[in-house]
């Protein structure tokens, strides 16, 4: 009987010969991830339960990226921070990447790769539920809570629940209207938010083998909204070269058996899937955005680990370029990284960064920003009445700031295009 | 750990989300500060749409004017409860309101293993619908040795599904304390 990749993966990180879903295990962790929001009552939790004997398990496999509330005058917010930066400081810690320094990344789940933390066949955990982004590079990466964090710190352990597997293929040639994201929602609408919880969602097909790793990621970060344990993508070509041009070489490929044992099967021609929205409010409230054409927008919002990456404003500058914006407009790189790259890709001689600000959009700083609405002095903060149109994964009631406003979920040629128009607009209108 | 809950009810529907049971500005107070910790009882809850608000009827704010703590102890959900966001600062929300238990016919993975290893909330699961049964301010009794909830306000039972492999954890109240009465941890 054949195994998943996602089995075979915490078989090992459990250092047992075979593990099935539905054990019960302990695993040791090759990477824990947290950051301003969750690292301080995590390093509370720890200090509290550990007591004058607290130590960190290894200091090299714990890495802290402050990135949700970094610029704002909030004091509560800017203490965690503060709190952070004590700990890394008292600790000697390695991986610790300050905000207000040149180490500062922005949002971690992009940091995770760029910085060379998400490594093929390991085990990685995260204080966040989109940790499960990491497994676009063929690794187990899941979200976890304060608790939890704060025993993997003391103990490099973690007890799990090894999860059954869905499988998700998309067979065919990507059309230049479709965007990972569009994928993504097709999903969840056919699942629900809850269709896979306590699964690993397996992606895989020709589709899927065409896209690059951020496209990738937007796949696996999203797997969360269908409720799944952790999304995952075995590795391939595309992830080798990624990690080779990074410096990432030592690594283990697991890939699923051909008689791996799966909770169900899902199979997609993309030729068949059109540009998707996501209604208010919640993520599988799926329509296609020629349903929702023509809804007036007061703001659009291109960024978070979901949609803030090189390819969705690779997209979005495509659509962009040499057009006015006819809506307040948000880019909002997720890594100082994608920042940089704004600034260097260019089209027709244009830089990325000189297309959205000629098109009238306003750029922040990396962070997490108003994806998640953040303190009240947040950049892009949806207010009572807006409308908005964004590229983040989740439009939960105020989950944008406030819970009188309405917020759809789409791919980052949608938000351009509707960007343009100032009303939700099918992206094919201007390909 | 209390094996027999008594308190009042305060019903949701489905997919009641983490953003809903403590919005995401909120997430800057301290934890460990036993003043401030206080403020997480105060926006417990505060982003449920107001329709959804204390079923049947909606519009029953959970919390009240300036308080922390609210006049019910028990949430009954709907399915996937505590989907979304993995703030652990969402069971803890809870716990700092007065809320003992949940019962929901499904939760999220996240808010459920939190709520057990933080030892924040027992998360009781029904497999019977029971938010249409139940309705805001009714007099719940949960009995965790017999896996019971009972609504004083119309004498009716309902079997609750046993917490299986997370009994242990819950009954030390924690992943840490079951670490340590199991030996893995001093």
């Amino acid at each position: 009987m054949g195994l998943a990749i996602t089995e075979k993966i915490l078989a090992k990180a459990a250092k047992r010969e075979a593990v099935k879903a539905g054990d019960n295990i302990w695993l040791d962790v090759d990477v824990l991830m947290t950051h301003d929001v969750c690292g301080p009552p995590t390093i509370a939790i720890w200090k509290k339960e550990f007591g004058e004997r607290a130590k960190i398990w290894d200091k090299e496999k714990l890495v802290i990226f402050p990135d949700h509330y970094i610029f704002t005058k909030n004091v509560h917010a800017n203490r965690n921070v503060d709190i952070l930066r004590q700990f890394a400081s008292e600790y000697n810690l390695p991986n610790y990447y300050d905000a207000g320094t040149e180490r500062y990344k922005g949002v971690c789940h992009i940091a995770l790769a760029e910085e060379g933390y998400n490594v093929p066949g390991t085990v990685l955990f995260g204080t966040d539920s989109h940790t499960c982004t990491s497994g676009a590079f063929g690794m187990f990466a899941t979200g976890v809570g304060n608790t939890d964090a704060a025993f993997i710190l003391g103990t490099g352990k973690i007890w799990e629940k090894v999860p059954e597997s869905m499988k998700f293929t998309f067979n065919g040639k990507m059309p230049e209207y479709l965007t990972a994201k569009d994928l993504i929602l097709q999903i969840l609408g056919d699942i629900t938010t809850d269709g896979a919880t306590y699964r690993a969602m397996e992606f895989d097909g020709e589709a899927i083998s065409s896209l690059s790793m951020y496209e990738r990621m937007t796949l696996t970060n999203m797997a969360i909204e269908a409720g799944g344990m952790n999304g995952i993508i075995a590795v391939d070509e595309v992830t080798e070269q990624y990690l080779n041009e990074i410096g990432v070489t030592d690594y283990e490929i697991f890939k699923s058996d051909v008689d791996a044992i799966y909770h169900s099967k899902y199979s997609y021609d993309v030729s068949k899937i059109e540009p998707l929205v996501a209604k208010p409010h919640s993520p599988d409230n799926r329509d296609t955005v020629r349903n929702v054409e023509g809804t007036k927008l007061t703001k659009c919002y291109i960024g978070s680990c979901t949609g803030g990456k090189i390819t969705d404003f690779r997209y979005a500058a495509n659509l962009l370029f040499g057009k006015q914006v006819n809506v307040t407009t948000f880019i909002v790189p997720a890594s100082t990284a994608v920042a940089k790259q704004l600034e260097e890709e260019t089209i027709n001689g244009v830089s990325l960064k000189d297309i959205f600000e000629k098109a009238g959009c306003i750029i922040a700083e990396s962070s997490c920003a108003a994806c998640l609405g953040g303190p009240s002095d947040t950049i892009g903060r949806s207010i009572d009445g807006d409308v908005v149109i964004s590229t983040t994964n989740r439009n939960f009631p105020g989950r944008m700031g406030s819970k009188a406003s309405q917020v759809y979920l789409a791919s980052p040629l949608t938000v351009a295009a509707s960007a343009i128009n100032g009303f939700i607009t099918d992206p094919r209108e201007f390909l | 750990m209390e094996k027999k809950i008594i308190g009042k009810a305060y019903v949701l529907g489905n997919n009641v989300d983490t953003d809903q049971i403590i919005p995401a500005e909120h997430l800057v107070y301290s934890t460990s500060d036993t003043e401030e910790i206080k403020k997480y009882g105060h926006f417990a809850l505060s982003s449920v749409p107001l329709n959804q608000a204390g079923l049947p009827d909606g519009g029953k704010q959970f919390i009240s004017g300036d308080n922390y703590r609210s006049d019910y102890s028990i949430v009954i959900g709907g399915t996937n409860f505590g989907c979304g966001s993995s703030r652990e600062h969402a069971p803890l929300a809870l716990q700092v309101a007065g809320v003992k238990v949940v019962v929901a016919e499904s939760y999220a993975r996240i808010f459920y293993r939190n709520s057990v290893d933080g030892g924040f909330v027992v998360p009781y699961e029904c497999s019977i619908k029971l938010n249409d049964k139940i309705k805001t301010g009714d007099t719940i009794e949960i009995d965790i040795d017999t896996n019971m909830i009972k609504n004083h306000s119309d004498g009716k039972s309902y079997k609750l599904n046993p917490l299986g492999d997370v009994f242990e954890i819950v009954e030390a109240c924690g992943l840490f304390a079951f670490a340590r009465t199991s030996g893995m941890i001093n």
